[in-house]
C-alpha cells in the first residue's frame, strides 16, 4: 500500500520554479521599478539618518522621545542610542534604521486601505485572511531565495521580505479597528445625513486610531525582528554585522550589534506606542488624523 | 396633513423575507414564519405621526420599536410599505436625497447618546450642521445657543468624556435641536439615566416642544415615561401595534389584556385630568371651588385641604364642563381590570 502511495507526488516545487523564471521573463520592467522605487527609499532615508553629525541625531531623537513620553524617557532614549554610538554601532544602527522605517512606511501605506476595505466587506475579510496567514507563517528565506532571483542581493530583496512579513497586523489591527468603533457614534453619521467617506474620515478612522497606531507599533517590531534575516540576503545595516560575527565566530561583535537592535527596538517601541494614546507632551496630537 | 405617514410597514430579516410579508399579510401568525427561520421585527404598522404633537411608540425590548423608528428616517428600509415624510416616500429616495432628508428634516437622539468622543461639546452640538456645510461661524452659534437651551452654556469646550449620563445627553438634545429639523426621532433617549435626571429630561423635553413646537416620535420601553411624555401613545408587542391613543384613552380602555397589564404600574393620577374624570352636571360655576379641565389629579389630591370637593370644572369663559367628587376620584384610581376582576367576584359571590 505505501509503495503504492509513494508514486504520488505534486511537483508543486517545479511548478514554482517555472512560474518564478516566467515571471522573471515576463516582467522585467515591473521588477526594476519595484527594486528602483525601494531603493530610492531606502537610500534617502539612511542618507537623512547618517548625514547629521551623530551627536545632533542623538539630540533629534532624544527631543522625539521627549514630546513622545516626556523628560524621562527623551533622556533615557538619548543615552541608550548614545549607547550604540560607544559600541561603535552607529552607522549600521541607522543603515537598519533606514530599512526598517522605509519597509514600515510601504507596508502602513498599504496596509491602511486594505484593512479599511476589509472593515467594510465581510467577503473581502474572509478572502485576505489566509493570504495574511500565508505572509506571516512561511518562513521569509523561502521567499528571500526567489527575491534574491529578481533583484540580486542587497536591501531591496532584504526590505521586501520585510514588508510582506510586517504588514499583516497593520492590516488586521486595522480591520478590527473599525470595526470595533461604536456603531451607535456610526449610526449618528448616516442619521445625520453624513455621507460614508466623511463617515469614514471624521469618526471611524479617529475612533479607531489607537488600536491602528497599536497595528502600526505591531508593524515595526516585526519589522526589526526580520533586520538579521535581511542581512543574509545582503541588506547593509546591524543584520550585516550580526552576520559577520557569526560567520566569524566573534562573540564579541554579535553581542555588540545584537545589544545595538534590542535598544533600536526599545526605542522605535516606546516611540510609537505613545502615538496610539494621549500621552506625552504632544507628538500624538502632531500625528492626530484629523 | 401627517408630519410622518407610514403605511403598511413591514420589516422582515432572514431569508427570502418577501415571502414572509406576503404569508404575514394572508394571515399567516409571527409563530407560524418564526418557526421557518424569519425574525419579522415589524409587522404591518401604519401611524400618522401629526406636526407638533409627541408621539410615543412603547413596547418591550424585541417588540420592534427601534427597528420601527429607524425605518422613519431611512436607517433601515422596510421589506413592505411606505413612509411618508414632508410629502416624499423615504422609502424611494436616491442615497443623496435620503441624506439631505436625514439632515434637513428629521434628527436623531440616541440611548447611548452617541457623542463623538474625540470632539468637545461645541462641536458635537454643531454636528448636524457641519454635516450640512455649514460655516464654522454660523454653526458654533447655532451649536451655542442649542447648548444653551438645555442648559449647557459654558460646557462648550469639555471633552464628552468629562461629563455625566445626564449632560452626555443634554449634548444629544443640542445636536438634534441645532439641526433645526421639524421632526426629532428619539430612540429610548433617556433609558440609560438615571430616574431623578431622567424626570427633569423629560420636564425639559416637555418645555423645549411647547417652546419649539417640533414633531417628536419617542421610543421608550416605560409606560409611565410614555404617559409622562406622550399626546398620544402607540404601544407595540410583537411587531405590531396593539393600540393608539391618548394617555388617557390607553389608561381608561386598554385594547386587550396585554396593554392592561403595562397599565397597571402607572401612577394615573399624573396621567389621569380633570376632564377625564368628571361626570356631567349642571351647576353654576361659582357654586364649587373651580380647576381647568387638564388639571391632573395629583395636583387635585395635593389641594384637596384647600379646595374641598366637589369641584367644577371650568374652561377658559367659564363655561362649567362638569363636576368632579370624591366618587369620580376614586373610580378613576382603580384600574379598568380590577374593576372587572371585583365584578365577575360580586356576580359569582
Amino acid at each position: 500500500m505505501d509503495e503504492w502511495v509513494e508514486g504520488w507526488r505534486i511537483p508543486l516545487g517545479t511548478w514554482v520554479e517555472g512560474f518564478v523564471f516566467w515571471l522573471q521573463d515576463m516582467f522585467p520592467p515591473f521588477f526594476n521599478f519595484l527594486a528602483s522605487v525601494l531603493t530610492g527609499i531606502y537610500e534617502a532615508m539612511a542618507d537623512l539618518f547618517t548625514w547629521p553629525p551623530v551627536l545632533v541625531m542623538i539630540a533629534i531623537f532624544g527631543v522625539l522621545g521627549l514630546l513622545a513620553r516626556g523628560w524621562k524617557f527623551g533622556i533615557g532614549g538619548a543615552v541608550g542610542l548614545f549607547g550604540i554610538q560607544l559600541l561603535d554601532q552607529w552607522e549600521s544602527s541607522m543603515q537598519t534604521l533606514a530599512l526598517v522605517l522605509g519597509s514600515v512606511l510601504i507596508a502602513t501605506v498599504l496596509a491602511i486601505p486594505i484593512g479599511i476595505v476589509a472593515a467594510r466587506s465581510q467577503v473581502f475579510s474572509n478572502l485576505i485572511r489566509p493570504v495574511l496567514d500565508f505572509m506571516q507563517t512561511m518562513p521569509p528565506l523561502v521567499y528571500l531565495l526567489p527575491g534574491i532571483f529578481f533583484f540580486g542581493i542587497g536591501e531591496v530583496p532584504g526590505m521586501l521580505a520585510t514588508i510582506v512579513f510586517a504588514m499583516p497586523p497593520g492590516i488586521r489591527l486595522t480591520e478590527l479597528g473599525i470595526r470595533q468603533v461604536d456603531q451607535e457614534v456610526v449610526e449618528a453619521g448616516h442619521a445625520f445625513g453624513s455621507p460614508p467617506g466623511k463617515i469614514l474620515r471624521q469618526i471611524q478612522l479617529p475612533l479607531a486610531r489607537p488600536t491602528i497606531m497599536a497595528g502600526i507599533n505591531q508593524v515595526i517590531m516585526l519589522a526589526l525582528s526580520m533586520v538579521v534575516l535581511a542581512g543574509f540576503v545582503g541588506a547593509p545595516g546591524l543584520g550585516q554585522e550580526v552576520l559577520s560575527a557569526l560567520s566569524r565566530i566573534e562573540i564579541g561583535l554579535g553581542a555588540e550589534a545584537g545589544l545595538s537592535v534590542v535598544i533600536l527596538a526599545i526605542y522605535l517601541d516606546r516611540v510609537t506606542a505613545s502615538l496610539g494614546t494621549r500621552s506625552g507632551l504632544g507628538l500624538s496630537r502632531l500625528v492626530k488624523m484629523r | 396633513m401627517a408630519a410622518i405617514r407610514a403605511e403598511g410597514l413591514y420589516k422582515v430579516f432572514g431569508r427570502r423575507p418577501d415571502d414572509v410579508v406576503r404569508q404575514l399579510s394572508e394571515g399567516a401568525s409571527t409563530e407560524d414564519v418564526v418557526a421557518k427561520g424569519a425574525t419579522p421585527a415589524v409587522i404591518d404598522v401604519s401611524l400618522d405621526v401629526q406636526p407638533g404633537e409627541i408621539f410615543v411608540v412603547m413596547g418591550l425590548s424585541g417588540s420592534g420599536k427601534s427597528t420601527l423608528i429607524r425605518m422613519l428616517n431611512g436607517l433601515l428600509l422596510p421589506t413592505a410599505g411606505h413612509v411618508h415624510v414632508g410629502g416624499k416616500d423615504v422609502a424611494e429616495l436616491d442615497p443623496k436625497s435620503l441624506r439631505q432628508l436625514r439632515s434637513e428634516q428629521m434628527s436623531m437622539v440616541f440611548q447611548h447618546f452617541a457623542l463623538l468622543p474625540h470632539r468637545n461639546v461645541l462641536e458635537n452640538a454643531g454636528y448636524a450642521l457641519k454635516v450640512r456645510g455649514v460655516d464654522k461661524e454660523a454653526r458654533n452659534k447655532k451649536a451655542q445657543e442649542a447648548l444653551e437651551m438645555v442648559g449647557l452654556s459654558g460646557w462648550g469646550d469639555r471633552l464628552p468624556s468629562q461629563l455625566s449620563g445626564g449632560m452626555k445627553q443634554r449634548v444629544g438634545l443640542a445636536r438634534a435641536l441645532a439641526a433645526e429639523t421639524g421632526i426629532m426621532l428619539m430612540d429610548e433617549a433617556f433609558s440609560a439615566l438615571d430616574p431623578l435626571i431622567r424626570r427633569e429630561m423629560q420636564d425639559q423635553l416637555i418645555d423645549l416642544q411647547q417652546r419649539l413646537n417640533k414633531t417628536v416620535v419617542f421610543i421608550t420601553h416605560d409606560l409611565n415615561e410614555a404617559m409622562r411624555l406622550g399626546d398620544r401613545i402607540a404601544v407595540m408587542r410583537a411587531g405590531r401595534i396593539v393600540q393608539t391613543g391618548t394617555p388617557a384613552e390607553i389608561l381608561r380602555e386598554p385594547a386587550d389584556d396585554y396593554v392592561a397589564e403595562f397599565v397597571k404600574d402607572v401612577d394615573r393620577t399624573r396621567v389621569l385630568t380633570a376632564a377625564a374624570v368628571m361626570e356631567p352636571a349642571s351647576v353654576g360655576h361659582d357654586e364649587y371651588p373651580a380647576v381647568t379641565p387638564d388639571t391632573l389629579l395629583a395636583d387635585i389630591f395635593a389641594l384637596a385641604d384647600q379646595r374641598p370637593l366637589p369641584l367644577a370644572v371650568v374652561d377658559g369663559e367659564n363655561r362649567v364642563l362638569g363636576i368632579v367628587n370624591e366618587r369620580n376620584l376614586l373610580h378613576a384610581m382603580v384600574s379598568s381590570d380590577a374593576v372587572q376582576g371585583r365584578n365577575k367576584e360580586a356576580r359569582h359571590g
